[in-house]
Protein backbone atom coordinates (compact mmCIF):
# COMPACT_ATOMS: atom_id res chain seq x y z
CA UNK A 1 0.00 0.00 0.00
CA UNK A 2 1.57 3.31 -1.07
CA UNK A 3 1.31 6.74 0.51
CA UNK A 4 -0.95 8.71 -1.82
CA UNK A 5 -0.40 12.21 -0.52
CA UNK A 6 1.60 15.31 -1.34
CA UNK A 7 2.08 16.48 2.24
CA UNK A 8 2.52 15.17 5.76
CA UNK A 9 0.73 17.73 7.90
CA UNK A 10 -0.41 15.71 10.90
CA UNK A 11 -1.12 12.28 12.33
CA UNK A 12 -4.85 13.01 12.67
CA UNK A 13 -5.62 12.34 9.00
CA UNK A 14 -3.29 9.34 8.55
CA UNK A 15 -4.73 5.85 8.36
CA UNK A 16 -3.37 2.95 10.41
CA UNK A 17 -2.03 1.44 7.16
CA UNK A 18 -0.20 4.64 6.26
CA UNK A 19 1.37 4.86 9.72
CA UNK A 20 2.54 1.26 9.54
CA UNK A 21 3.93 1.81 6.05
CA UNK A 22 6.03 4.74 7.28
CA UNK A 23 7.25 2.76 10.32
CA UNK A 24 8.10 -0.34 8.26
CA UNK A 25 9.96 1.77 5.71
CA UNK A 26 11.85 3.50 8.55
CA UNK A 27 13.10 0.12 9.79
CA UNK A 28 14.93 -0.47 6.51
CA UNK A 29 16.38 3.04 6.63
CA UNK A 30 17.69 2.42 10.14
CA UNK A 31 20.00 -0.20 8.56
CA UNK A 32 21.41 2.36 6.14
CA UNK A 33 22.39 4.55 9.09
CA UNK A 34 24.64 1.76 10.39
CA UNK A 35 26.48 1.23 7.08
CA UNK A 36 29.94 2.56 6.41
CA UNK A 37 28.67 4.64 3.52
CA UNK A 38 25.48 6.09 4.99
CA UNK A 39 24.09 7.34 1.72
CA UNK A 40 21.88 6.02 -1.07
CA UNK A 41 21.25 7.78 -4.41
CA UNK A 42 17.45 7.60 -4.16
CA UNK A 43 16.59 11.33 -4.13
CA UNK A 44 19.49 12.53 -6.27
CA UNK A 45 18.60 15.85 -7.87
CA UNK A 46 15.77 16.59 -5.44
CA UNK A 47 15.82 19.68 -3.26
CA UNK A 48 14.54 19.82 0.31
CA UNK A 49 14.12 23.20 2.02
CA UNK A 50 14.09 23.29 5.81
CA UNK A 51 12.14 26.41 6.73
CA UNK A 52 12.34 26.92 10.50
CA UNK A 53 10.59 29.85 12.15
CA UNK A 54 11.35 28.46 15.62
CA UNK A 55 14.54 27.36 17.29
CA UNK A 56 15.50 23.74 16.72
CA UNK A 57 18.67 21.68 16.67
CA UNK A 58 17.41 18.11 16.78
CA UNK A 59 14.58 18.24 14.28
CA UNK A 60 16.32 20.51 11.78
CA UNK A 61 19.58 18.54 11.88
CA UNK A 62 17.63 15.30 11.67
CA UNK A 63 15.74 16.41 8.54
CA UNK A 64 18.96 17.73 7.01
CA UNK A 65 20.83 14.48 7.62
CA UNK A 66 17.85 12.46 6.38
CA UNK A 67 17.74 14.44 3.12
CA UNK A 68 21.49 14.20 2.60
CA UNK A 69 21.58 10.45 3.25
CA UNK A 70 19.03 10.10 0.44
CA UNK A 71 21.30 12.28 -1.78
CA UNK A 72 18.83 15.17 -1.88
CA UNK A 73 20.17 18.70 -1.60
CA UNK A 74 19.11 20.25 1.71
CA UNK A 75 18.85 24.00 2.21
CA UNK A 76 18.27 25.43 5.68
CA UNK A 77 16.48 28.70 6.31
CA UNK A 78 15.89 30.02 9.79
CA UNK A 79 13.57 32.94 10.38
CA UNK A 80 16.16 35.02 12.22
CA UNK A 81 18.40 35.18 9.14
CA UNK A 82 15.65 35.38 6.49
CA UNK A 83 13.58 38.14 4.94
CA UNK A 84 10.97 37.50 7.62
CA UNK A 85 12.89 40.01 9.73
CA UNK A 86 12.33 42.51 6.89
CA UNK A 87 8.58 41.98 7.17
CA UNK A 88 7.89 39.41 4.44
CA UNK A 89 4.68 37.46 5.04
CA UNK A 90 4.60 33.68 5.36
CA UNK A 91 2.72 33.33 2.07
CA UNK A 92 5.20 35.53 0.19
CA UNK A 93 8.13 33.60 1.63
CA UNK A 94 6.48 30.34 0.52
CA UNK A 95 5.76 31.63 -3.00
CA UNK A 96 9.33 32.82 -3.40
CA UNK A 97 10.68 29.47 -2.26
CA UNK A 98 8.27 27.73 -4.64
CA UNK A 99 9.73 29.77 -7.50
CA UNK A 100 13.05 28.03 -6.84
CA UNK A 101 11.31 24.67 -7.47
CA UNK A 102 12.03 22.63 -4.36
CA UNK A 103 10.57 19.12 -4.13
CA UNK A 104 9.81 19.25 -0.43
CA UNK A 105 9.48 22.01 2.16
CA UNK A 106 9.89 21.08 5.81
CA UNK A 107 8.35 23.78 7.98
CA UNK A 108 8.26 24.62 11.66
CA UNK A 109 6.18 27.58 12.75
CA UNK A 110 4.80 28.92 16.01
CA UNK A 111 1.29 29.27 14.52
CA UNK A 112 -0.91 26.21 14.29
CA UNK A 113 -1.94 25.61 10.68
CA UNK A 114 0.96 27.46 9.04
CA UNK A 115 2.15 24.32 7.17
CA UNK A 116 -1.43 23.67 5.97
CA UNK A 117 -1.63 27.17 4.52
CA UNK A 118 1.69 26.73 2.71
CA UNK A 119 0.70 23.26 1.46
CA UNK A 120 -2.27 24.82 -0.32
CA UNK A 121 -0.20 27.31 -2.31
CA UNK A 122 2.99 25.43 -3.21
CA UNK A 123 3.53 22.48 -5.54
CA UNK A 124 6.26 20.98 -3.34
CA UNK A 125 5.39 18.41 -0.71
CA UNK A 126 5.06 20.05 2.70
CA UNK A 127 6.16 18.28 5.87
CA UNK A 128 5.04 19.70 9.20
CA UNK A 129 8.00 19.80 11.59
CA UNK A 130 5.88 21.31 14.36
CA UNK A 131 3.16 23.96 14.17
CA UNK A 132 2.27 25.83 17.35
CA UNK A 133 0.51 23.55 19.84
CA UNK A 134 -1.08 21.54 17.03
CA UNK A 135 0.99 18.67 15.60
CA UNK A 136 4.52 17.34 15.22
CA UNK A 137 3.91 14.23 13.16
CA UNK A 138 7.48 13.00 12.61
CA UNK A 139 8.10 13.16 16.38
CA UNK A 140 5.11 10.91 17.05
CA UNK A 141 6.29 8.55 14.31
CA UNK A 142 9.80 8.28 15.75
CA UNK A 143 8.32 7.75 19.23
CA UNK A 144 6.16 4.95 17.84
CA UNK A 145 9.16 3.40 16.08
CA UNK A 146 11.13 3.50 19.35
CA UNK A 147 8.28 1.93 21.33
CA UNK A 148 7.63 -0.72 18.68
CA UNK A 149 11.33 -1.61 18.57
CA UNK A 150 11.52 -1.94 22.37
CA UNK A 151 8.17 -3.61 22.99
CA UNK A 152 7.44 -5.32 19.69
CA UNK A 153 4.01 -3.69 19.45
CA UNK A 154 1.91 -0.68 20.41
CA UNK A 155 -1.51 -2.29 20.82
CA UNK A 156 -2.54 -2.75 24.44
CA UNK A 157 0.35 -0.78 25.93
CA UNK A 158 -0.27 1.81 28.64
CA UNK A 159 1.50 5.03 27.69
CA UNK A 160 1.69 7.83 30.27
CA UNK A 161 2.26 11.30 28.81
CA UNK A 162 3.32 13.64 31.60
CA UNK A 163 3.78 17.38 31.78
CA UNK A 164 2.81 20.44 29.79
CA UNK A 165 0.15 18.83 27.59
CA UNK A 166 -1.51 22.21 26.98
CA UNK A 167 1.34 23.62 24.88
CA UNK A 168 2.54 20.29 23.51
CA UNK A 169 2.18 19.41 19.82
CA UNK A 170 4.19 16.29 20.64
CA UNK A 171 1.46 15.14 23.04
CA UNK A 172 -1.28 15.79 20.46
CA UNK A 173 0.41 13.95 17.62
CA UNK A 174 1.28 11.09 19.95
CA UNK A 175 -2.26 10.89 21.31
CA UNK A 176 -3.57 10.53 17.75
CA UNK A 177 -0.99 7.97 16.69
CA UNK A 178 -0.96 5.83 19.83
CA UNK A 179 -4.74 5.52 20.01
CA UNK A 180 -4.96 4.71 16.29
CA UNK A 181 -2.54 1.84 16.88
CA UNK A 182 -4.43 0.59 19.92
CA UNK A 183 -2.43 1.93 22.86
CA UNK A 184 -4.01 3.32 26.03
CA UNK A 185 -2.92 6.91 26.58
CA UNK A 186 -3.07 8.48 30.05
CA UNK A 187 -2.30 12.18 30.40
CA UNK A 188 -1.22 13.90 33.62
CA UNK A 189 0.49 17.04 34.88
CA UNK A 190 -0.38 20.35 36.54
CA UNK A 191 -4.12 20.98 36.22
CA UNK A 192 -3.36 24.41 34.76
CA UNK A 193 -1.58 22.67 31.87
CA UNK A 194 -4.19 19.97 31.21
CA UNK A 195 -6.42 20.78 28.20
CA UNK A 196 -9.43 18.92 29.60
CA UNK A 197 -11.76 18.00 26.76
CA UNK A 198 -8.87 16.98 24.49
CA UNK A 199 -9.89 13.36 25.05
CA UNK A 200 -13.17 14.12 23.26
CA UNK A 201 -11.40 15.55 20.21
CA UNK A 202 -9.26 12.48 19.61
CA UNK A 203 -11.03 9.40 18.28
CA UNK A 204 -10.04 6.52 20.58
CA UNK A 205 -9.39 4.16 17.65
CA UNK A 206 -8.60 0.72 19.00
CA UNK A 207 -7.09 2.22 22.14
CA UNK A 208 -8.24 4.81 24.65
CA UNK A 209 -7.34 8.21 26.02
CA UNK A 210 -8.03 9.80 29.40
CA UNK A 211 -6.69 12.24 31.98
CA UNK A 212 -5.39 10.81 35.26
CA UNK A 213 -6.02 12.36 38.69
CA UNK A 214 -2.30 12.77 39.28
CA UNK A 215 1.10 11.82 37.92
CA UNK A 216 1.56 8.79 40.18
CA UNK A 217 -1.71 7.26 39.02
CA UNK A 218 -0.78 7.84 35.37
CA UNK A 219 2.64 6.21 35.75
CA UNK A 220 1.43 3.21 37.76
CA UNK A 221 1.79 0.05 35.64
CA UNK A 222 2.71 2.06 32.55
CA UNK A 223 4.71 0.35 29.78
CA UNK A 224 5.94 3.67 28.46
CA UNK A 225 6.50 6.94 30.33
CA UNK A 226 6.75 9.89 27.97
CA UNK A 227 7.88 13.08 29.65
CA UNK A 228 7.15 16.41 28.01
CA UNK A 229 9.45 19.39 28.09
CA UNK A 230 8.44 22.41 30.14
CA UNK A 231 8.22 24.94 27.34
CA UNK A 232 9.78 27.96 28.99
CA UNK A 233 9.24 29.98 25.79
CA UNK A 234 5.48 29.40 25.88
CA UNK A 235 4.85 30.01 29.59
CA UNK A 236 2.98 33.29 29.73
CA UNK A 237 3.26 32.90 33.49
CA UNK A 238 1.20 31.57 36.34
CA UNK A 239 0.81 27.95 35.27
CA UNK A 240 2.88 26.64 38.20
CA UNK A 241 4.63 28.33 41.14
CA UNK A 242 8.27 27.43 40.49
CA UNK A 243 10.49 24.96 38.65
CA UNK A 244 11.45 23.42 42.00
CA UNK A 245 7.83 22.82 42.87
CA UNK A 246 7.18 21.46 39.37
CA UNK A 247 10.00 18.97 39.78
CA UNK A 248 8.66 17.76 43.14
CA UNK A 249 5.06 17.26 42.04
CA UNK A 250 5.31 16.40 38.36
CA UNK A 251 8.93 15.49 37.56
CA UNK A 252 10.08 11.93 36.79
CA UNK A 253 12.43 10.59 39.45
CA UNK A 254 13.47 7.09 40.50
CA UNK A 255 10.65 6.76 43.02
CA UNK A 256 7.95 7.59 40.47
CA UNK A 257 9.49 5.43 37.76
CA UNK A 258 9.36 2.47 40.20
CA UNK A 259 5.55 2.69 39.99
CA UNK A 260 5.65 1.77 36.30
CA UNK A 261 6.11 -1.78 35.01
CA UNK A 262 9.62 -3.14 35.73
CA UNK A 263 10.46 -3.13 32.02
CA UNK A 264 8.95 0.29 31.34
CA UNK A 265 10.78 2.60 28.96
CA UNK A 266 11.24 6.36 29.35
CA UNK A 267 10.92 8.75 26.42
CA UNK A 268 11.40 12.49 26.08
CA UNK A 269 11.23 14.53 22.85
CA UNK A 270 14.13 16.76 23.96
CA UNK A 271 15.68 19.08 24.76
CA UNK A 272 15.50 17.89 28.36
CA UNK A 273 15.44 20.23 31.34
CA UNK A 274 17.50 18.16 33.77
CA UNK A 275 16.21 18.32 37.31
CA UNK A 276 12.90 19.87 36.21
CA UNK A 277 10.68 17.41 34.31
CA UNK A 278 13.20 14.58 34.52
CA UNK A 279 16.01 13.73 36.97
CA UNK A 280 19.46 13.02 35.56
CA UNK A 281 19.62 9.49 36.99
CA UNK A 282 16.41 8.61 35.10
CA UNK A 283 17.35 10.44 31.89
CA UNK A 284 20.70 8.63 31.82
CA UNK A 285 19.37 5.38 33.32
CA UNK A 286 18.83 1.96 31.79
CA UNK A 287 15.12 2.58 31.09
CA UNK A 288 15.79 5.72 29.08
CA UNK A 289 15.57 5.47 25.30
CA UNK A 290 15.92 9.20 24.75
CA UNK A 291 18.95 8.85 22.45
CA UNK A 292 17.34 5.93 20.58
CA UNK A 293 14.55 8.37 19.77
CA UNK A 294 17.05 10.72 18.15
CA UNK A 295 18.56 7.84 16.16
CA UNK A 296 15.13 6.69 15.01
CA UNK A 297 14.28 10.28 14.08
CA UNK A 298 16.68 10.23 11.14
CA UNK A 299 15.25 6.91 9.87
CA UNK A 300 11.65 8.10 10.17
CA UNK A 301 12.39 11.33 8.31
CA UNK A 302 14.21 9.42 5.57
CA UNK A 303 11.12 7.21 5.25
CA UNK A 304 8.80 10.23 5.02
CA UNK A 305 11.00 12.00 2.43
CA UNK A 306 11.28 8.78 0.42
CA UNK A 307 7.55 8.11 0.48
CA UNK A 308 6.52 11.70 -0.29
CA UNK A 309 9.19 13.36 -2.42
CA UNK A 310 9.74 12.62 -6.05
CA UNK A 311 7.12 10.44 -7.70
CA UNK A 312 4.76 12.41 -9.90
CA UNK B 1 -3.72 -7.47 -14.85
CA UNK B 2 -5.04 -10.49 -16.74
CA UNK B 3 -2.66 -12.66 -18.73
CA UNK B 4 -2.87 -15.11 -21.59
CA UNK B 5 -0.58 -18.05 -20.97
CA UNK B 6 1.48 -18.68 -24.10
CA UNK B 7 3.94 -21.39 -23.06
CA UNK B 8 5.45 -23.25 -20.14
CA UNK B 9 9.12 -22.29 -20.33
CA UNK B 10 10.23 -24.54 -17.49
CA UNK B 11 8.60 -27.10 -15.23
CA UNK B 12 9.67 -27.61 -11.61
CA UNK B 13 11.82 -30.53 -12.80
CA UNK B 14 13.51 -28.37 -15.44
CA UNK B 15 14.20 -25.67 -12.85
CA UNK B 16 15.77 -28.18 -10.50
CA UNK B 17 18.05 -29.61 -13.20
CA UNK B 18 19.05 -26.19 -14.48
CA UNK B 19 19.96 -24.90 -11.04
CA UNK B 20 22.05 -28.00 -10.35
CA UNK B 21 23.92 -27.29 -13.58
CA UNK B 22 24.41 -23.63 -12.66
CA UNK B 23 25.69 -24.68 -9.23
CA UNK B 24 28.29 -26.99 -10.80
CA UNK B 25 29.37 -24.23 -13.21
CA UNK B 26 29.84 -21.89 -10.26
CA UNK B 27 31.97 -24.49 -8.46
CA UNK B 28 34.00 -25.10 -11.62
CA UNK B 29 34.70 -21.39 -12.15
CA UNK B 30 35.48 -20.63 -8.51
CA UNK B 31 37.93 -23.19 -7.10
CA UNK B 32 38.12 -21.27 -3.80
CA UNK B 33 34.50 -21.22 -2.62
CA UNK B 34 35.50 -19.70 0.73
CA UNK B 35 35.89 -16.33 -1.02
CA UNK B 36 32.49 -16.56 -2.75
CA UNK B 37 29.37 -14.73 -1.63
CA UNK B 38 26.03 -15.65 -3.26
CA UNK B 39 23.81 -12.57 -3.21
CA UNK B 40 20.13 -12.95 -4.09
CA UNK B 41 18.33 -9.89 -5.43
CA UNK B 42 14.89 -9.32 -3.85
CA UNK B 43 12.46 -10.78 -4.21
CA UNK B 44 12.79 -13.91 -6.35
CA UNK B 45 16.58 -13.94 -6.52
CA UNK B 46 16.72 -14.63 -2.77
CA UNK B 47 15.18 -18.15 -2.77
CA UNK B 48 17.01 -18.95 -6.04
CA UNK B 49 20.34 -18.11 -4.35
CA UNK B 50 19.31 -20.38 -1.45
CA UNK B 51 18.57 -23.23 -3.87
CA UNK B 52 21.90 -22.82 -5.68
CA UNK B 53 23.71 -22.74 -2.30
CA UNK B 54 21.95 -25.97 -1.30
CA UNK B 55 23.02 -27.62 -4.57
CA UNK B 56 26.64 -26.57 -4.00
CA UNK B 57 26.47 -28.01 -0.49
CA UNK B 58 25.14 -31.33 -1.90
CA UNK B 59 27.92 -31.46 -4.48
CA UNK B 60 30.91 -30.16 -2.55
CA UNK B 61 29.87 -30.13 1.09
CA UNK B 62 30.72 -26.41 1.26
CA UNK B 63 28.44 -23.83 2.88
CA UNK B 64 28.73 -20.85 0.57
CA UNK B 65 28.23 -17.49 2.26
CA UNK B 66 24.98 -15.73 1.33
CA UNK B 67 23.56 -12.25 1.28
CA UNK B 68 20.50 -10.40 0.02
CA UNK B 69 20.21 -7.16 -1.87
CA UNK B 70 17.26 -4.81 -2.28
CA UNK B 71 17.99 -2.44 -5.15
CA UNK B 72 14.93 -0.19 -4.77
CA UNK B 73 16.85 2.83 -3.48
CA UNK B 74 19.28 2.55 -6.41
CA UNK B 75 16.66 2.33 -9.18
CA UNK B 76 16.99 4.86 -12.00
CA UNK B 77 13.23 5.14 -12.55
CA UNK B 78 12.04 6.04 -9.03
CA UNK B 79 10.93 9.50 -10.14
CA UNK B 80 8.71 8.05 -12.85
CA UNK B 81 6.93 5.38 -10.82
CA UNK B 82 3.95 6.84 -9.00
CA UNK B 83 3.99 4.59 -5.95
CA UNK B 84 7.08 4.15 -3.84
CA UNK B 85 7.96 0.46 -3.82
CA UNK B 86 8.19 -1.35 -0.51
CA UNK B 87 11.83 -1.80 0.48
CA UNK B 88 13.14 -5.18 1.60
CA UNK B 89 16.17 -5.82 3.73
CA UNK B 90 19.68 -5.69 2.31
CA UNK B 91 21.87 -8.11 4.26
CA UNK B 92 25.54 -8.26 3.40
CA UNK B 93 28.53 -9.15 5.58
CA UNK B 94 30.30 -6.16 7.11
CA UNK B 95 33.15 -6.38 4.63
CA UNK B 96 32.74 -7.52 1.03
CA UNK B 97 36.11 -6.19 -0.13
CA UNK B 98 38.10 -8.92 -1.87
CA UNK B 99 35.13 -11.29 -2.20
CA UNK B 100 33.87 -12.89 -5.39
CA UNK B 101 30.21 -11.91 -5.46
CA UNK B 102 27.73 -13.86 -7.51
CA UNK B 103 24.51 -11.92 -8.00
CA UNK B 104 21.45 -14.13 -8.42
CA UNK B 105 18.20 -12.98 -10.02
CA UNK B 106 15.27 -14.67 -11.71
CA UNK B 107 15.06 -12.84 -15.05
CA UNK B 108 17.64 -10.79 -16.94
CA UNK B 109 15.80 -8.25 -19.12
CA UNK B 110 16.88 -4.60 -19.53
CA UNK B 111 19.90 -4.98 -17.24
CA UNK B 112 18.88 -1.98 -15.15
CA UNK B 113 18.33 -4.03 -11.99
CA UNK B 114 21.86 -5.42 -12.28
CA UNK B 115 23.27 -1.90 -12.82
CA UNK B 116 21.54 -0.81 -9.61
CA UNK B 117 22.76 -3.92 -7.78
CA UNK B 118 26.37 -3.28 -8.78
CA UNK B 119 26.15 0.36 -7.66
CA UNK B 120 24.80 -0.75 -4.30
CA UNK B 121 27.52 -3.40 -3.88
CA UNK B 122 30.23 -0.83 -4.54
CA UNK B 123 28.82 1.27 -1.67
CA UNK B 124 29.53 -1.65 0.66
CA UNK B 125 33.12 -2.21 -0.45
CA UNK B 126 35.31 -3.30 -3.34
CA UNK B 127 34.61 -6.89 -4.35
CA UNK B 128 37.37 -8.73 -6.20
CA UNK B 129 34.94 -9.63 -8.96
CA UNK B 130 31.21 -9.70 -9.55
CA UNK B 131 29.49 -12.44 -11.52
CA UNK B 132 25.85 -12.82 -12.49
CA UNK B 133 23.59 -15.89 -12.42
CA UNK B 134 20.05 -15.75 -13.80
CA UNK B 135 17.42 -18.40 -14.28
CA UNK B 136 16.10 -16.84 -17.52
CA UNK B 137 17.74 -14.47 -20.01
CA UNK B 138 14.92 -13.03 -22.12
CA UNK B 139 16.93 -10.49 -24.12
CA UNK B 140 15.96 -6.79 -24.69
CA UNK B 141 19.01 -5.38 -22.91
CA UNK B 142 19.19 -1.59 -22.50
CA UNK B 143 22.64 -1.62 -20.89
CA UNK B 144 25.85 -3.51 -21.76
CA UNK B 145 25.34 -6.25 -19.16
CA UNK B 146 25.57 -10.03 -19.58
CA UNK B 147 25.18 -13.04 -17.33
CA UNK B 148 27.93 -15.53 -16.46
CA UNK B 149 25.50 -18.35 -15.63
CA UNK B 150 22.20 -18.67 -17.50
CA UNK B 151 19.53 -21.25 -16.77
CA UNK B 152 17.77 -20.80 -20.08
CA UNK B 153 17.76 -18.23 -22.86
CA UNK B 154 14.27 -17.43 -24.12
CA UNK B 155 13.37 -15.41 -27.20
CA UNK B 156 10.58 -12.99 -26.34
CA UNK B 157 8.71 -10.04 -27.78
CA UNK B 158 8.77 -6.83 -25.76
CA UNK B 159 5.11 -7.21 -24.78
CA UNK B 160 5.58 -10.68 -23.37
CA UNK B 161 6.29 -11.30 -19.70
CA UNK B 162 8.31 -14.10 -18.10
CA UNK B 163 6.64 -15.26 -14.88
CA UNK B 164 8.98 -17.12 -12.59
CA UNK B 165 6.81 -18.85 -9.98
CA UNK B 166 8.43 -20.07 -6.78
CA UNK B 167 6.86 -21.85 -3.81
CA UNK B 168 7.97 -18.97 -1.53
CA UNK B 169 5.72 -16.47 -3.32
CA UNK B 170 3.38 -18.41 -5.60
CA UNK B 171 1.30 -21.52 -5.39
CA UNK B 172 3.41 -23.45 -7.86
CA UNK B 173 6.95 -23.83 -9.16
CA UNK B 174 7.34 -23.20 -12.88
CA UNK B 175 8.29 -20.57 -15.43
CA UNK B 176 5.61 -19.25 -17.80
CA UNK B 177 5.65 -17.07 -20.88
CA UNK B 178 2.54 -14.87 -20.72
CA UNK B 179 1.15 -11.80 -22.42
CA UNK B 180 -1.18 -9.16 -20.96
CA UNK B 181 -4.76 -9.53 -22.25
Amino acid sequence: MPLHRKDLLGIADLSVEEINLILDTAVTFRDINTRQIKKVPTLRGKTVINLFFEASTRTRTSFEIAAKRLSADAVNISASTSSVVKGETLVDTALNLQAMAPDAIVIRHSSSGAPHQIAKIVKAGVINAGDGAHEHPTQALLDALTIRHAKGRLAGLKVAIIGDVLHSRVARSNAHLLTKLGAHVVLAGPRTLMPFGLEKLIPPGNGSIRFAENVDEAITDADVVMMLRIQMERQSGGFFPSLREYSIHFGLNKRRLALAKPDAIVLHPGPINRGVEIDSDVADGASSLILDQVENGVAVRMAVLYLLAGGE
Amino acid sequence: MEFTEKAVVMTAGDMNRVMARMASQIVENNPDLSGVLLVGIHRRGVPLADTIAAKIKEMDGVDVARGTLDITLYRDDLTTVADRPVINKTELPANITGKTIILVDDVLYTGRTIRAAMDELIDFGRPRRVQLAVLIDRGWRELPIQADYVGKTVTTTEAEIIKVMLPEFDETEQVLLVEPK
